[in-house]
């Protein structure tokens, strides 16, 4: 082919697009997006929780063996509030604090994966349930384990942001970055809602 | 294409090495090559997966034939399916929304580059995956085996009892990594379109065509991910021991189903919105009028997009539903042809009164508007329960969703092919040759598939490896066969037109068909940064305001 030819860029006559042209960021809505696909894996994850609830052919049976983990829930939900505050103060330049409060998210999140590890323990070591034993523990290892991915893959997103903070890497010109990955993990906490009350309020 | 590539970049002199130019393609993050590669990639598996059909029709060809085995047709019938679904339909619609989208809305690039050739790279990577089944089926203990578990995979067969091997796990793995590039890709789309358009580019002044991709990406995000998850719920059955679809544990064979259809209709739609996009821009243009009822077109491809989510289990009549689920059913599918309709009424009031002219691209989209609606109105026929009671799996299914699939999808294609090929490679197809290929392939489609309908009508099953004599399915199948060679000839030219144009091709320039969208505003080959400065719109036909200051179409909007 030829040289590039000049460029012709159709200006029209009437131009009355606004001044201020702005569109959404587009990290925020490739987050939503990435959120909308990925609630529709977990609605069918837990339609199948759902469908499959007393269905079990043998035990043992949710209403056996499980406990409401409570704290680790609380745990967990107050981990959104904390990242929350942890942007703010990024946005307003307040390393130290952020720094902070990131660390307190990953705690808090990490002691979430800690009670979810000991329940696994104590379902397996003590009630012999595993994910081949039954309907309830095909359904329900499935469900909580693909939550507990999702924490996992968020803490460490979170474990990376926090050592390129402790580099002295994440400031102000990084909030929005940081703000979407914030929102992932509010996704993973009120996806956890839903598993909870399915798990542990419905399913019993 | 090194030329061309080297024309992007200006004027440099040296020609790059087949290494430099292979690296430069394989690293690229520049939408308009990925959109080639994924174009590139999908016409690759259309001839794969046009042989197996091939494959299929010459076994089929007379009763008790003994071209291949019952179980190399059975992996003939379901690599057929699978690959056209996920290696050729989403990868060559995924490719053109690549490439046009962001010219069409005056941007650069898609929102993120790099997850698009990650996007791209995994759809690669999955097709490649699902044909090494054919070496590697069987793992260690022999080769040749494809999966042969049909494309749906329905439960039980999936199961390690009925599944031996690794051919399904190959099926499963494919269909999953592929899911995922699609996702991304949908995400990546919609970014693209909400976040990246030009100025003055409002959601009322899109192009058709970014309005129906965008429509599409959203369906992709709900709809390809419940496969997704039915997929891992498989693995797990496979190699954890889990009980998903496990009936001998209580588990359910008709989840299964629904899953794999809540996936399943939807995707019909993901593939032909983006043909309706081919369309909302190739009428008009051949038509010379403005596309009629633009914002009624934007309101029937969001409404099919959400009464297609709630017509799945019309797949699941003959499984045994109760008679409110039939009734539900039933009414959503034939409510789903109200929205295809008024597209079609706009379609054809755009072509009304407009001063029509009979390039290659509009002959395909003509033939488009006869067929899709042919293939919809047997649609509204099997939505009717006890009609679907009595044809359900028999080749009247077969012939009426190639009928969307071919006479809707493929023809679309080829039209957006000949419209947009010079745009991209600069060089005109040959009209003579375009024209062959046109009457042959319809005369090939209906030839194949018209007479398919009959076949149904008449009971011969899908599915089916060979049959009795002289049960009045002989002298169809024959025929049928004909035409599938006939469409094999007419694919054939169409090849033929592309290699042959891209040298002897007449220059196209920037603008050959007189249009409207920005993508003619920019030379052909586009530059790779697209436009030096990002242009300004004022309406929803740039071009025609640029054309004519006089009278300009901002005046009116």
């Amino acid at each position: 082919m030829t040289a590039a030819p000049a460029l012709s860029v159709p200006v029209t006559p009437a131009d009355n697009a606004s001044p201020a042209w702005s569109l959404p960021d587009r990290g925020k809505v490739g987050m939503m997006c990435f959120i909308i696909a990925e609630s529709a894996i977990f609605t069918i994850v837990v339609v199948a929780y759902l469908f499959y609830l007393g269905k079990s052919l043998s035990g043992p049976t949710p209403r056996d063996v499980l406990e409401t983990p409570i704290f680790y829930t609380i745990c967990l939900l107050s981990s959104s509030v904390t990242i929350h505050l942890a942007v703010t103060r990024l946005k307003r330049d307040a390393s130290l604090s952020f720094l902070a409060l990131w660390l307190l998210t990953i705690v808090l999140g990490g002691l979430f994966m800690y009670g979810t590890a000991q329940e696994w323990r104590r379902l397996i070591y003590e009630h012999g349930l595993t994910i081949s034993t039954n309907l309830f523990g095909t359904t329900y290892y499935s469900l909580v384990g693909l939550h507990a991915f999702h924490v996992t893959v968020g803490l460490v997103m979170l474990a990376v942001v926090l050592l390129l903070g402790l580099t002295g890497r994440v400031r102000v010109a990084q909030s929005a970055r940081v703000d979407v990955l914030s929102m992932y993990w509010h996704f993973v906490d009120v996806v956890w809602v839903v598993v909870f009350t399915v798990v542990y309020v419905i399913g019993r | 294409m090194a030329s061309d590539v080297m024309a992007m970049h200006g004027a440099q002199t040296d020609r790059p090495t087949w290494v430099e130019t292979l690296h430069a393609w394989v690293t690229t993050v520049d939408h308009k090559r990925i959109g080639l590669l994924y174009i590139l990639y999908a016409l690759l598996f259309l001839v794969i997966a046009g042989i197996e059909a091939l494959v299929m029709r010459i076994q089929l060809l007379s009763a008790h034939n003994d071209f291949v085995s019952p179980q190399v047709f059975n992996q003939m019938f379901t690599m057929h399916g699978t690959t056209m679904i996920f290696f050729v339909a989403m990868p060559i619609l995924f490719g053109f929304g690549n490439y046009l989208v962001p010219l069409m809305i005056g941007a650069r690039d898609m929102a993120f580059p790099r997850l698009n050739a990650f996007s791209f790279w995994l759809s690669a990577v999955s097709g490649f995956v699902l044909y090494f089944s054919f070496l590697g089926g069987s793992g260690l203990y022999g080769a040749g085996t494809a999966p042969d578990v049909g494309w749906w995979a329905y439960a039980p067969l999936t199961a390690r009892a009925f599944s031996p091997g690794s051919s399904s796990d190959y099926w499963t793995i494919a269909v999953l990594v592929s899911g995922f590039g699609s996702v991304a890709a949908a995400v990546n789309l919609i970014a693209t379109i909400v976040c990246m358009r030009c100025p003055g580019m409002t959601l009322g002044r899109m192009p058709l065509l970014a309005w129906l991709y965008l429509t599409m990406s959203l369906m992709v995000l709900i709809g390809l991910t419940p496969l997704s998850a039915a997929q891992l719920m498989l693995l797990a059955d496979r190699y954890l021991g889990a009980h998903f679809f496990d009936t001998q544990a209580g588990g359910s064979a008709t989840l299964w189903m629904h899953f794999f259809w809540i996936f399943g209709h939807p995707e019909v739609y993901i593939l032909i919105i983006p043909c309706f996009a081919f369309m909302s821009e190739i009428i008009p243009v051949f038509s010379r009028k403005p596309i009629f009822g633009y914002p009624v077109m934007v309101a029937a491809t969001v409404c099919i997009a959400f009464v297609s989510m709630s017509v799945w289990a019309h797949h699941m009549f003959t499984v045994g539903m109760n008679s409110y689920a039939n009734t539900f059913f039933m009414i959503t599918t034939m409510a789903v042809g109200v929205p295809t309709g008024i597209k079609i009424f706009n379609w054809l009031g755009t072509m009304w009164g407009g001063r029509i002219q009979f390039k290659t691209p509009m002959l395909f989209a003509i033939a488009f508007l006869f067929q899709f609606l042919i293939a919809g109105l047997t649609g509204i026929m099997m939505a009717a329960a006890p009609f679907d009671w009595q044809l359900s799996l028999s080749y009247f299914v077969v012939a009426h969703f190639h009928y969307v699939i071919v006479g809707g999808i493929l023809f679309a294609l080829f039209a957006a092919f000949y419209y947009w090929y010079p745009k991209v490679t600069g060089r005109m197809l040959s009209e003579r040759l375009g024209q062959l290929h046109f009457w042959l392939f319809v005369l090939g489609f209906h030839i194949t598939f018209d007479p398919m309908h009959f076949a149904g009508l008449l009971g011969m099953p899908r599915r089916i490896y060979t049959y009795e004599p002289g049960r009045g399915w002989d002298a169809i199948n024959l025929i049928v066969s004909i035409g599938a060679v006939i469409q094999a000839v007419a694919i054939l030219v169409f090849v033929v037109n592309l290699i042959l144009s891209y040298w002897k091709g007449a220059r196209a320039g920037k603008d050959p068909w007189d249009a409207w969208t920005l993508e003619w505003s920019v030379s052909s080959p586009p530059p790779a940064y697209n436009f030096a400065s990002i242009p300004t719109v004022a309406s929803r036909r740039p071009l025609w305001d640029v054309k004519h200051p006089d009278d300009p179409d901002s005046r009116y909007e």
